[in-house]
């Protein structure tokens, strides 16, 4: 841990944690693609992006999309998937709105109740895919469905939630000294972030913790390098996939909240889309489809890269809804293909 | 000196098979054991009795003097018993400290300066060309192998298994691997060394156990076996057994001009030496050597199944390019592999699907069979190979080896190839079979088939072959025909280096 | 069909028994419920033709384009071992582009600007244009089914919505509607007819070409396939080309039911019942075997499934959550673990069994 921070922060970084060369430069390609589009639209655009508020609100529009995404790069990292992410934190949502505004319910159960469903969610979906074996995508996909449909059982009409300990907290703002600007009039505003930044930033560092110091974080990198010579080398790897799942079930209902919080609104439409966007992030984050390979830095830097593009399209003047969609599949499969040829040239060399 | 393992009478049946009967095994600490043993001969499955994979079904193992059960892979590794195995079993992913650490013990919290520092002692003590930092999908497959050994000698063994450790390795990395081994037998370790290069035995080992058809054939000091003897005994063939007479052999005058298939130079990416070849119109040849000295990389480069990477070939004189299989079909070549589950069958298609696959292929996508044709070709070879199956329906994956084997003999011989390779048609199938194969070859011959035959069976190449094509190491050693052809001449052309048996 | 009566046995034993047990068991459903539920009508519509209506006439028109999915994704499936999730994505792009060349950019047009038979090639062409996408990354850059077809799946519904500037062109000319309604003077929904021609079309290929062996053959084992002279990553690319075609057909059918589009509704989460028609219909999700008609029936009783949901009152929102159910079921009960508890279970009665006869 003393000799990372020795190093050269940023390379120096990536290759302790990973200590892989490909992955390295996955990340940096990833880091490297942020920066250059930001400064693209710090110059071109400016606007927004010029004010500490700017970046700013990259993070508090993608506070839960960064601990979704955490959850499924450690699901990724042992070689599966989770796509009911997205479906469970719209579930969450409604399930929190319904909970807060028409039974009365307390801020603190509606906290509990958010982890209780993405743990559920989690312990389910775990043990269908580690101890039954079925195949991740399908389980994930049907809890999707299940978690999306649910959603409209329980309410169909959207509303905003008026409870007023919630609305208290969603409106808490933390000011961050010296980020301010000053606005057209003249006058400086501090620049401000939710409370689910906070969050965010402390799963982010948690994990990052968990996945380089743990027994278990080490893992789940061996159980998505090879499963079966982790198997050899001693390690429970039914147990570590479940683990995974359920940790992503798990930070689903923290994001989940987080969202809430954030929407303050329960509604069928939250947070569509999410589990995309959560994968992709991933991936531009530089976590390998094929398992073993990421980490949670990339990850970060993936999710704002993806909020960052997409300010980027509306403020260039492409507000139509679709040109999001399409740079996102876009930027997407521009890293999945890079990795599908990082491996292919990997195993060639490996031939030789 | 008291020996560290003693394994006695160890029995093991599989449903229809007797694996091993009354085996016995023992090491002796600081000593480099070879287990030998052609394919089936069961050193797989003794080395899996020994890590608890599968359980004995008669006699005992003695560990340090005392009866021990072993009941799976962990509890032999707790017990002192580690293995390497052929694959490498570690993760590409993680770093060379972790693989030689991970799943070691139940502590939460990961000490990467412990271990790292653990793990640089223990590389420079064993003196292996890694850093614990380094991640191990970039070292080299020996250095691999060694961090994989490192971690069993890390864990305090007392012995050491090593399965087929040096098959794709390259020769400094062999060097490399041996000196590690002799450290280790100096510190007092027993080390079990399973493989089919003759040479590396008797570079580094002390002793040689060999086993044939599950049944154990004697040990020996490395002295007191030199390497005629010692393949003969593999074999199953006594040395001085000179009355070896060829039956059913039909000796031909082969017309030298009508070479089926010439190959100069030809190498494919599966590492094996550029070699000539040729085979004449009614003539049955063969490529001997033991379990992996290229003799399959050799006829897969023919036929084109891998990646071809210089050479040239010519088909009845005329020169042609085969890169892939289908070229080689159109030729009118056919290649039946050595790994019938994983190449040949396939398994959840019908009896018919199998037979009739490699003529509608060639036969084209816009023109199937009808079902009477594809009947009438299936109901043909069934009777023909006599394939016993319940119906042409039936899946091909239920049937017995020896009938799937048909099945794929029967594909091939669908196409009507001027060129027939077999690779190891007779492994693992039951006796009847091998010698309607065997029969068969030599029918084909006598129409006109030029057929090269493999097998790890020397009678059945003296049998079916005219000529025979030895390789060791990868590479073609020696040709032998006419009067050379006998079990004393191919053995000492296998082994190599003792030519005549005198050591 | 088959000479051999053994064989119709064991395929029924195999193949067929799920899907059909599945639609007794919703036949016997309804029947309990309200037997009404099987009338048929025949009465005159809008148009003045005389129809076949009812909630059967209704399962198997509205199924058409479930049907057609569903034998393309049984295709992708057997060949790639995996499923394309962007169909729905699909048919959304299919559907936009035909719209877009028929209206001509202008939103609400007065008359048809194209040929219908131009438009429809155009939204096939685009379709198959996004099934060779997705089949170029499966079988070329080896990137697993269900990943690769998520870069559709994203960015399907927005290339959609871009072709027509996210207007929602509407279209008056009946004929237009005649694919996805009814045909004046024809008492049989279009769609069914569509589906049934495709159906023949799908027959006659199996039966006059080797795509059955082949795709079998590379998706069971692909190095064998590759030693036989096929070229397994060819066969897989085309497969997501032909399921293109179908989700081009589908999107027509769908666009000319409403004649208008909604970008982000229109076959929403038809791959999920695509997927689920494909192991309905008992063909391994893992790929190899493959059994088309076994497919198209999975397919009618999802349908039939669906409206039997629909009679009971559940919002078409609330739908997936009992989809989603039937999956887990289907998929836990096909799992291999499961099976061989099953098997151990069965043993056990069996053995004791015998142990009492002794």
């Amino acid at each position: 841990m003393n000799e990372t921070k020795a190093k050269a922060p940023k390379k120096g970084l990536g290759a302790r944690i990973l200590g892989l060369s490909d992955s390295n430069m996955l990340l940096l390609i990833t880091i490297v693609v942020f920066v250059l589009m930001y400064i693209f639209a710090m110059t071109v655009l400016g606007k927004g992006f010029l004010t500490g508020q700017g970046f700013l609100n990259i993070l508090n529009n993608n506070a839960y999309l960064i601990i979704l995404a955490c959850g499924l790069s450690i699901v990724m990292i042992t070689g599966g998937i989770d796509i009911s992410v997205g479906g469970v934190t719209g579930l969450i949502t409604m399930c929190c709105a319904v909970w807060l505004d028409k039974r009365g319910g307390s801020l603190m159960g509606s906290m509990l109740l958010a982890v209780a469903i993405g743990l559920m969610f989690g312990i389910v979906q775990g043990y269908l895919v580690a101890y039954l074996d079925i195949q991740p995508f399908i389980v994930t996909l049907a809890g999707m469905f299940f978690a999306r449909g649910l959603t409209t059982i329980i309410n169909t009409d959207p509303f905003n939630v008026t409870q007023k300990d919630f609305v208290a907290l969603k409106d808490t703002a933390i000011v961050i000294p010296g980020l301010g600007s000053l606005n057209r009039r003249g006058v400086y505003v501090d620049a401000t972030i939710e409370v689910g930044v906070i969050v965010a930033i402390v799963v982010v560092i948690l994990l990052f913790f968990l996945l380089k110091f743990t027994k278990l974080g080490r893992a789940f990198y061996a159980v998505g390098g090879n499963r079966q010579s982790a198997l050899m080398l001693g390690i429970n790897v039914k147990r570590t996939r479940f683990y995974a799942q359920v940790l992503c079930g798990l930070l689903a209902g923290i994001g989940g909240y987080v969202y809430f919080t954030h929407v303050g609104s329960g509604s069928v439409l939250n947070a569509s889309g999410a589990e995309m966007n959560a994968i992709a992030s991933s991936i531009i984050g530089g976590t390998m489809l094929t398992g073993g390979v990421g980490n949670i830095i990339g990850t970060f830097f993936g999710v704002i890269s993806l909020g960052t593009i997409k300010d980027i399209v509306t403020s260039a003047g492409f507000e139509q809804s679709w040109w999001t969609g399409i740079t996102v599949a876009a930027m997407l499969c521009f890293f999945i293909v890079i990795q599908s040829v990082i491996i292919k040239v990997k195993t060639r060399n490996k031939k030789k | 000196m008291e020996k560290v393992l003693e394994m006695k009478g160890i029995c093991k049946s599989f449903p229809g098979v007797k694996a091993l009967s009354d085996v016995n095994f023992s090491l002796n600490p600081g000593e480099i054991h070879a287990l030998m043993g052609e394919n089936g001969a069961g050193k797989s499955t003794l080395i899996k009795v020994l890590t608890g994979v599968y359980s004995k079904d008669e006699g005992e193992i003695i560990l340090d003097g005392k009866a021990v059960s072993i009941g799976s892979p962990q509890d032999a590794q707790n017990k002192g018993i580690s293995t390497v195995y052929q694959e490498i079993t570690l993760c590409p992913n993680l770093t060379v400290a972790e693989n030689m650490y991970i799943g070691r013990d139940k502590k939460v919290i990961q000490n990467w300066k412990k271990m790292n520092e653990g793990a640089n002692w223990m590389l420079k003590n064993l003196d292996i060309p890694a850093t614990a930092t380094q991640q191990l999908g970039d070292c080299s497959l020996a250095v691999q192998q060694m961090v994989a050994i490192a971690r069993a000698v890390d864990m305090d063994c007392k012995v050491l298994i090593l399965d087929e450790p040096t098959s794709s390795l390259d020769e400094q990395e062999v060097e490399k691997l041996f000196k590690l081994m002799r450290d280790l037998k100096a510190k007092g370790v027993g080390i079990i060394f399973v493989t089919h290069f003759l040479e590396q035995v008797y570079e580094v080992c002390d002793k040689i156990t060999v086993l044939r058809d599950g049944k154990f054939v004697g040990e020996y000091t490395v002295a007191e076996c030199p390497r005629v003897q010692l393949v003969s005994k593999m074999l199953g063939k006594e040395f001085d057994d000179l009355a070896e007479i060829k039956e059913n052999k039909v000796e031909e005058d082969v017309d030298i001009d009508a070479y089926v298939f010439e190959a100069e130079g030809l190498t494919s990416d599966q590492g094996i030496a550029p070699f000539d070849f040729t085979i004449s119109k009614g003539e049955v040849n063969g490529f001997t050597g033991l379990l992996g000295s290229g003799r399959s990389e050799c006829v897969r480069a023919i036929f084109g199944a891998d990646r071809v990477t210089g050479g040239t070939v010519k088909v009845n004189g005329k020169t042609v390019k085969i890169n892939k299989p289908i070229d080689a079909m159109r030729n009118g070549i056919a290649y039946l592999p050595e790994d019938r589950k994983g190449d040949g069958i396939v398994g959840e298609l019908s009896v018919r699907e199998n037979i009739i696959l490699a003529l509608q292929v060639m036969k084209g996508f816009f023109k199937p069979f009808s079902k009477a044709e594809a009947n009438k070709f299936a109901d043909e070879y069934i009777k023909l190979l006599g394939i016993k199956t319940a119906s042409a329906d039936t899946p091909i994956k239920s049937l017995s080896g020896g009938n799937q084997q048909k099945c794929i003999v029967a594909r091939w011989l669908l196409t009507h190839p001027q060129y027939l390779i077999l690779d190891e048609p007779t492994r693992g199938i039951d006796v009847g079979t091998k010698v309607d194969i065997q029969k068969l070859v030599l029918k084909l011959a006598s129409e006109g088939v030029a057929v090269t035959f493999i097998s790890s069976e020397t009678d059945e190449m003296l049998r079916t072959c005219s000529r025979l094509v030895v390789m060791r190491d990868r590479k073609v050693v020696g040709e032998l025909k006419g009067a050379d052809l006998n079990q004393n001449k191919i053995m000492s052309t296998i082994a190599g280096g003792d030519e005549g048996g005198e050591n | 069909m088959e000479k051999t009566k053994f064989q119709v046995k064991d395929l029924f034993k195999n193949q067929f028994m799920i899907p059909l047990a599945a639609l007794l068991a919703l036949v016997l459903f309804n029947l309990i419920m309200d037997p009404s539920f099987f009338a048929i009508t025949f009465s005159p519509n809008a148009q003045g033709t005389m129809v076949f209506g009812g909630q059967l006439v209704t399962i198997i028109d509205y199924g058409s384009e479930l049907a057609l999915l569903a034998m393309g994704m049984a295709l992708v499936t057997a060949a790639s071992g995996g499923q394309d999730i962007s169909v729905g994505a699909g048919i959304a792009v299919s559907g936009s582009l035909i719209l877009r060349v028929l209206c001509g950019g202008n939103s609400r047009p007065e008359s048809l600007q194209a040929p219908i038979f131009v438009a429809v090639l155009c939204g096939i062409l685009a379709a198959m244009a996004i099934g060779a996408f997705n089949g170029m990354l499966v079988a070329y850059f080896k990137i697993q089914p269900m990943v690769a077809t998520l870069i559709m799946f994203t960015a399907g519904r927005s290339i959609a919505s871009w072709f027509n500037n996210n207007e929602l062109p509407v279209l008056t000319d009946p004929a237009f509607g005649y694919a996805g309604n009814t045909i004046p003077g024809c008492p049989i929904p279009s769609p069914v007819l569509i589906a049934i021609l495709c159906m023949i079309i799908m027959a006659l290929i199996l039966k006059f070409t080797n795509l059955k062996l082949y795709v079998q053959a590379a998706g069971i084992n692909e190095r064998s396939a590759r030693l036989n002279g096929l070229n397994p990553t060819v066969i897989k690319f085309a497969t997501y080309v032909i399921l293109g075609v179908f989700v081009g057909i589908a999107g027509f059918i769908k666009v000319s039911r409403l004649s208008t589009i909604n970008y982000t509704s229109i076959a929403k989460d038809i791959e999920m019942d695509a997927i689920l028609a494909v192991a309905l219909g008992g063909n391994p999700l893992g790929g190899g075997k493959f059994s088309i008609a076994a497919s198209v029936i999975g397919a009618y009783v999802i349908q039939f499934l669906t409206q039997t949901l629909y009679k009971f009152d559940v919002s078409s929102a609330a739908l997936p959550a009992y989809k989603a159910v039937v999956v887990i079921i289907l998929v836990v009960a096909s799992a291999p673990a499961v099976r061989e508890w099953f098997q151990s279970k069965f043993k056990k009665i069996k053995s004791n069994d015998k142990k009492e006869v002794a």
